[in-house]
């Protein structure tokens, strides 16, 4: 096998890729052919680095350079400088790292601040290896776990060691991954099922994807340990099809698998069989519950059923079935090789372990992070996310996506886990976390996962399917101008209803944002109503955009760029909007010079 | 698969490419990869370590290359730190030096002063 002095790691997620690292790959491969060093720098692919604001991500090695924003007009000079001459290009070094002088006192990736408070097991071969290459999965202990399993434990033994590391299920709800294998183990059948449940609904959420991206073989390595402890042959991956990159990762990760015999028959010639099949899903948001996504893969259409019969007696035709989130899986073989009492060493007594959180909406750091369970929200925010931009004050994070909750500033100093983040009134959810600043109105960011929630129900039971409905139509009303205070109380009272009476969870869960926007930002939804007033100066409907007299220079901009021509006024002199004519386009605020035009 | 042995056997072979993307580690070679360096002949001084350095899986090593050092009359010169120790400079390395550096002083922390730059003073 070849040997490289230099690798250069270009990120190839989801993130990275919309903003063209393919280009700067190809680029950095075409120059380093050309100089002739195509037998000494190794160029390679990654998933996701995590740090998806930057990207796109090139880290050069053994050096660990970190170059962010790439683009492909600064690949030849990289190359000719730094690969050739051994001359670190600074200028396009991410920023935090800028002021290094030179290469031996150049630090490690992680002494940035954004990964220094991170710890990453579900994510830890994610940037760093080669997805589409076993060897580098195996080189970083791959396979080892499933080995281990294979040839020296017990279905029973692996089960108590899962119970006994006690991971709870990353999807959301936190129910232990050992207790939920046990449940199947036992039953008898002619045929058990594994499924991969990598149906990431969740406006904002990519955690999944990302693992997936960036290191397939880790689930389906899991999936066999897990198949291994119930006594199942056969597993499912139920992927959407809006993420191709993952499906196609996971499509030749599983053949190399295949290859080298560690998915396929008599796997360490322990006798033991087992093979995967990708299904790839619509994106019906329903689809994420679990009995939903068995009717999916059965062929059906996807709508979810009564519990019990749970899917560990009966799932997936008939048989039973153990279903585990992504995020669940890509823990599974550490603790195997690690033992539970390193992962108990992470994380809260009754939270153990880390958990991986997109960062999104107004935040500085783009991102995916990796944090132990216990980490405060203020960690993740500002120390980890760098806080609002451009000064913003922080006002409120939504956990769980639309079947959680917003947490306000109040809440900053809360520990991460699954009970506190119940105990406010939000949930864990799979991991999206999305920040909003001053500017968002929280009555509008209810209507909106609403919203979300009436487009994406299944329509089998009438709370959810009705009772939502019925909720976006008075949030619609409020948000225009036209709520009542009697529609406040009806929309809570509809929202517990909904909540108590929906088939499954995700009409369940659906009235937590309404719920959790009401409890705190009252007086928000009471602005709306009483005072026809939208405090964060988003809903149209309640702005009025005015023209100040004093500070007007009459340069008839705003006239000029008004699509209604509803402002008049002369050169030189104070122009005036016609309210009447108004639609609210904000052209005028946007484009004076002289902040002269004000919105109220 | 048959084995965990024959997975060992495919990981030990696939660590030696990837060993490379840790970056904690405490001994590190750096190799003067300017104009000058390269023009004496670096380049397969630096290959020569990195062959070396993976062949005898030395993980506590590192092999960076570097700009000029600035006694350009000495390339290729081979810097090696090592924690807690003082810095040794070798100077007009070539391949077969640079063996020879690996085996004596890499793994058995012998310095070579012949190759130092005190004995071009």
């Amino acid at each position: 096998m070849a040997i490289f002095r230099s690798h250069v790691l270009v990120c190839g997620g989801t993130g990275c890729t919309s903003s063209k690292s393919q280009l700067v790959r190809a680029r950095f491969e075409e120059k380093i052919k050309e100089v002739k060093l195509d037998k000494e720098v190794q160029v390679v692919g990654t998933g996701c680095f995590g740090l998806c604001e930057e990207g796109p991500i090139v880290i050069v090695y053994p050096e660990g350079s970190f170059y962010s924003r790439m683009t492909v007009d600064r690949v030849d000079e990289i190359v000719e400088e730094h690969l050739l001459k051994g001359r670190i290009v600074e200028k396009y070094l991410f920023k935090e790292k800028a002021k290094v002088e030179h290469a031996e006192e150049h630090k490690s990736l992680m002494d940035v601040q954004f990964y220094s408070k991170q710890k990453r097991v579900a994510l830890r071969n994610c940037g760093l290896i080669n997805p589409e290459n076993i060897n580098e999965y195996i080189a970083r202990d791959g396979y080892m776990a499933l080995g281990k399993v294979l040839t020296e434990m017990t279905p029973e033994d692996v089960i108590k060691l899962m119970k006994d590391a006690n991971l709870r299920g990353r999807g959301g709800a936190g129910f232990p991954t050992g207790v939920k294998w046990s449940f199947a183990a036992p039953n008898k059948a002619d045929q058990k099922y594994i499924i991969c449940n990598a149906d990431e609904g969740d406006p904002g959420a990519f955690m999944d994807r990302s693992v997936l991206e960036g290191d397939p073989h880790a689930i389906l390595e899991a999936m066999a340990i897990a198949g291994y402890a119930i006594g199942a042959t056969k597993g499912f991956i139920y992927v959407r099809a809006e993420y191709p990159i993952a499906v196609h990762r996971l499509h030749i990760a599983i053949d190399q698998a295949r290859e080298l015999g560690l998915l396929g028959k008599n796997i360490f010639n322990s006798g033991f069989d087992f093979d995967i099949e990708t299904r790839l899903g619509a994106g019906a948001f329903v689809c994420g519950e679990e009995t939903a996504l068995m009717q999916s893969i059965e062929g059906n259409r996807g709508m979810s059923r009564v519990k019990p019969p749970f899917p560990a007696n009966k799932g997936l035709w008939g048989k039973p079935t153990v279903i585990n989130n992504v995020e669940t899986l890509a823990n599974v073989p550490q603790i195997i090789i690690n033992g539970p009492e390193w992962f108990k060493s992470f994380g809260t007594e009754k939270s153990p372990g880390t958990k991986v959180f997109a960062l999104g909406g107004k935040i500085t750091n783009t991102g995916l992070v990796e944090v132990p369970m216990g980490t405060t929200l203020r960690e993740v925010i500002y120390d980890i996310g760098g806080g609002c931009p451009n000064g913003k004050a922080f006002k409120a994070v939504q956990t769980g996506g639309p079947s959680g909750g917003c947490l306000t500033s109040e809440h900053l100093d809360t520990p991460i886990d699954y009970e506190n983040l119940a105990k406010v009134g939000s949930m864990m959810g799979s991991g999206g976390m999305i920040v909003m600043d001053e500017d968002n109105c929280m009555v509008d960011i209810a209507r909106f996962f609403l919203d979300f929630i009436v487009d994406e129900s299944c329509g089998k039971c009438t709370p959810c399917r009705v009772g939502t409905k019925r909720m976006l139509s008075i949030l619609e009303r409020i948000v225009s101008g036209n709520g009542t205070m009697e529609d406040l109380d009806e929309l809570e009272s509809l929202a517990n209803s909904v909540k108590d009476s929906s088939l499954c969870g995700l009409g369940q869960t659906a009235p937590n944002p309404v719920l959790a926007t009401l409890r705190y930002f009252k007086d928000e939804y009471i602005a709306h109503v009483v005072d026809k007033k939208c405090p964060a100066k988003h809903c149209k409907a309640l702005l009025t955009y005015e023209i100040d007299k004093d500070k007007c220079t009459g340069c008839t901009l705003c006239a000029r760029k008004c699509p209604v021509s509803c402002i008049s006024g002369t050169v030189k002199n104070p122009h005036e909007i016609n309210q009447e004519l108004c639609i609210k386009c904000g052209n005028c605020y946007s484009v004076c010079r002289f902040g002269a035009v004000q919105k109220n | 698969m048959k084995s965990l042995e024959e997975l060992k056997r495919i990981r030990e072979e696939a660590i030696k490419n990837v060993e490379m993307r840790n970056t904690d580690k405490d001994i590190r070679v750096v190799v003067g990869m300017a104009t000058c360096g390269i023009s004496a002949g670096a380049r397969p001084v630096l290959s020569t370590f990195v062959e070396e350095v993976a062949k005898r899986n030395l993980n506590n090593v590192q092999v960076v290359q570097t700009g000029c050092i600035g006694m350009c009359t000495y390339e290729p010169i081979v810097e090696i730190y090592t924690p807690g120790k003082e810095k040794v400079t070798y100077i007009h390395v070539d391949p077969e030096k640079a063996k020879r550096i690996v085996d004596e002083h890499l793994v058995n922390g012998i310095v070579i002063n012949e190759y130092t730059i005190g004995t071009a003073k």
